[in-house]
């Protein structure tokens, strides 16, 4: 299942990456958000009760949508572009 | 020039552009720093890449505009200093602290002009933290910039313009929009009509997204209550109450807004006196109609210092520049100054009409259920904010937060902060503006932790 559903760019070139372990693959042009989404249903989970979160404001405001990446690092997810090979954790299983 | 340092623009939305063009135009050559990969701001963003959509397909009418402000912005290239994908995560003295490229640099200005735009108003709404639920403006986003709609069948809720503004692009796009849940009643609608004299195009088109939904058998919903998002995982549902009829819908996904708010932080870390404005039901930086602010060389333009609209976001960027060249005894056009101003304060009536048009359900946050979350960082909820009022006797909103951790999170209040307000005068029996705002604190957003030191920066002009 997925919350997105893209409309333009489907053709264009794909760039793998693993969302929870799962290979997936997004399109150029996708932020991290688009990415995860247009393949899951969430991008993390609450750190007090465990909910699932998909982000909400899509401009860098609400901080809703911070995803860790396999280096350790963590990204906000609506405003850093996808990029080949990336490993993103939601923590959640939303890929499944 | 003198060596003075040169001016700091924060921001590149329509605001900024101007400013930083004004000044380049004086022979002056501006820093411009700017969150995202491209200018245009949320309002003219640009997509990452094309994707075969043409600009009136993003922007609708405003097209020309955007096409200009991104055109008029390439032209300045040798003339400003830009640096894109940075953060102003602090401002001192005249020293801004910059994060770029996972450096932070300090840099001296003389001058700032802080145009940092704004984001979707909200109040807590059961289930409003529900995968699928995104602000109006993130709904739009993602069809806008990344050619994605947040669902296969949405439905749109609150109020202001962007409102049917959305709901409109998403059907023109060919997505099932359910409903349209105005938060405000019909009978508000009247005043649009007052409108008709000072912004009739933006009224007229406003009333022909609202006719065009309907005859394509959209359901529109006018002085919705008791607005509830449902779902387990994700949106599966919207319930609301109109009158004395409960009613639901199913869909999976919701944009939601109660229009705009204000991006005020780094006016207050700059030092700027904060009031409150009645129209905008929230504490923002004093201005004088030119610009400037409570504290020399500061000057705030845009909808960051209190919406209202892109257009009159280019002719404040402008109108602010004038008056930094001014204020540096620069030769600066009194004439177009003049101009600016009146073309402003026309546009500020028309905001008038847009408020009575759309009032601010500010009663939503007051009646929230205990168990509902206004915080979405922390995950506080109504009834912890309630008890934490009274059994501490708090009567101001940083007491509040220094008790209950609302507004501590990653995003600083930007999105509990108008209903934590609403709920503290609420228990205390005030008004809103009585209790405060939430004061800024840096980092303005969250840094990366790996954020090392830079050199020192005094760019000479």
């Amino acid at each position: 299942m997925q919350l997105f559903h893209r409309i333009a760019r489907s053709e264009h070139r794909p760039i793998s990456f693993t969302l929870d372990g799962t290979p997936c693959v997004g399109r150029e042009g996708d932020t991290l958000l688009t990415a995860v989404l247009t393949a899951g249903t969430a991008v993390r989970s609450s750190e007090f009760s465990d909910a699932p979160r998909a982000g909400f404001c899509q401009m860098g405001a609400c901080q809703d949508c911070w995803v860790t990446l396999a280096n350790g690092e963590r990204a906000r997810a609506c405003t850093t572009p996808l990029a080949a090979g990336m490993e993103i954790f939601t923590g959640t299983g939303a890929a499944a | 020039m003198t060596g003075r340092p040169q001016p700091l623009v924060v921001g590149a939305g329509p605001a900024g552009v101007r400013a930083a063009e004004a000044l380049a135009n004086a022979g002056l050559r501006p820093l411009v720093v700017d969150e995202a990969p491209a200018c245009g701001g949320q309002i003219y963003r640009q997509r990452l890449v094309d994707d075969g959509r043409s600009t009136r397909d993003l922007y609708g009418s405003e097209a020309p505009k955007a096409e200009r402000l991104h055109r008029d912005f390439a032209a300045l290239a040798r003339r400003i200093d830009y640096w894109p994908q940075a953060l102003v995560w602090n401002l001192r003295e005249g020293m801004a602290d910059i994060a770029l490229a996972g450096v932070s640099r300090e840099v001296a200005y003389d001058g700032l002009i802080l145009a940092t735009g704004a984001s979707d108003r909200v109040l807590p709404v059961p289930g409003w933290t529900l995968p699928g639920v995104f602000t109006l403006g993130g709904a739009q986003i993602a069809l806008k910039t990344q050619g994605c709609a947040i669902g296969s069948r949405v439905v749109f809720a609150g109020s202001g313009p962007l409102l049917y503004l959305v709901a409109w692009q998403y059907m023109k796009a060919g997505i099932d929009v359910a409903a349209v849940l105005d938060a405000t009643p019909l009978m508000a609608k009247y005043h649009l009509l007052r409108g008709l004299v000072l912004a009739p195009d933006i009224v007229l088109r406003g009333m022909r997204f609202a006719a065009e939904l309907r005859l394509r058998g959209v359901a529109i919903h006018y002085g919705i209550e008791d607005l509830a998002m449902e779902g387990v995982t994700r949106v599966e549902g919207v319930r609301w109450r109109q009158g004395e009829r409960e009613r639901s819908l199913a869909c999976d996904g919701i944009g939601y807004g109660l229009s705009l708010r204000s991006e005020t932080q780094l006016a207050d870390l700059a030092g700027c006196a904060f009031s409150f404005n009645a129209r905008e039901n929230a504490f923002l930086p004093q201005r004088d109609i030119s610009g400037r602010s409570s504290v020399a060389g500061v000057y705030l333009a845009g909808d960051g210092a209190g919406i209202a609209g892109a257009d009159a976001a280019e002719l404040a960027g402008e109108r602010g520049a004038l008056a930094l060249l001014e204020d540096r005894g620069l030769p600066h056009a009194l004439e177009r100054a003049a101009d600016l101003e009146r073309r402003l304060s026309r546009i500020g009536r028309f905001r008038e009409v847009l408020e009575a048009a759309f009032p601010y359900p500010g009663h939503w946050a007051k009646c929230v259920a205990d168990e509902t979350l206004v915080c979405r960082c922390e995950e506080v909820s109504a009834g912890t904010l309630r008890q934490s009022v009274r059994d501490f006797a708090l009567d101001e909103l940083n007491r509040l937060k220094a008790v209950s951790r609302i507004g501590m999170g990653r995003c600083q209040g930007r999105f509990c902060g108008a209903a934590a307000a609403e709920i503290l005068a609420c228990e205390i029996a005030k008004s809103v503006d009585a209790v405060g705002h939430l004061r800024a604190q840096a980092p303005v957003k969250p840094l990366p932790l790996a954020l090392k030191p830079g050199r020192a920066r005094t760019a000479a002009e």
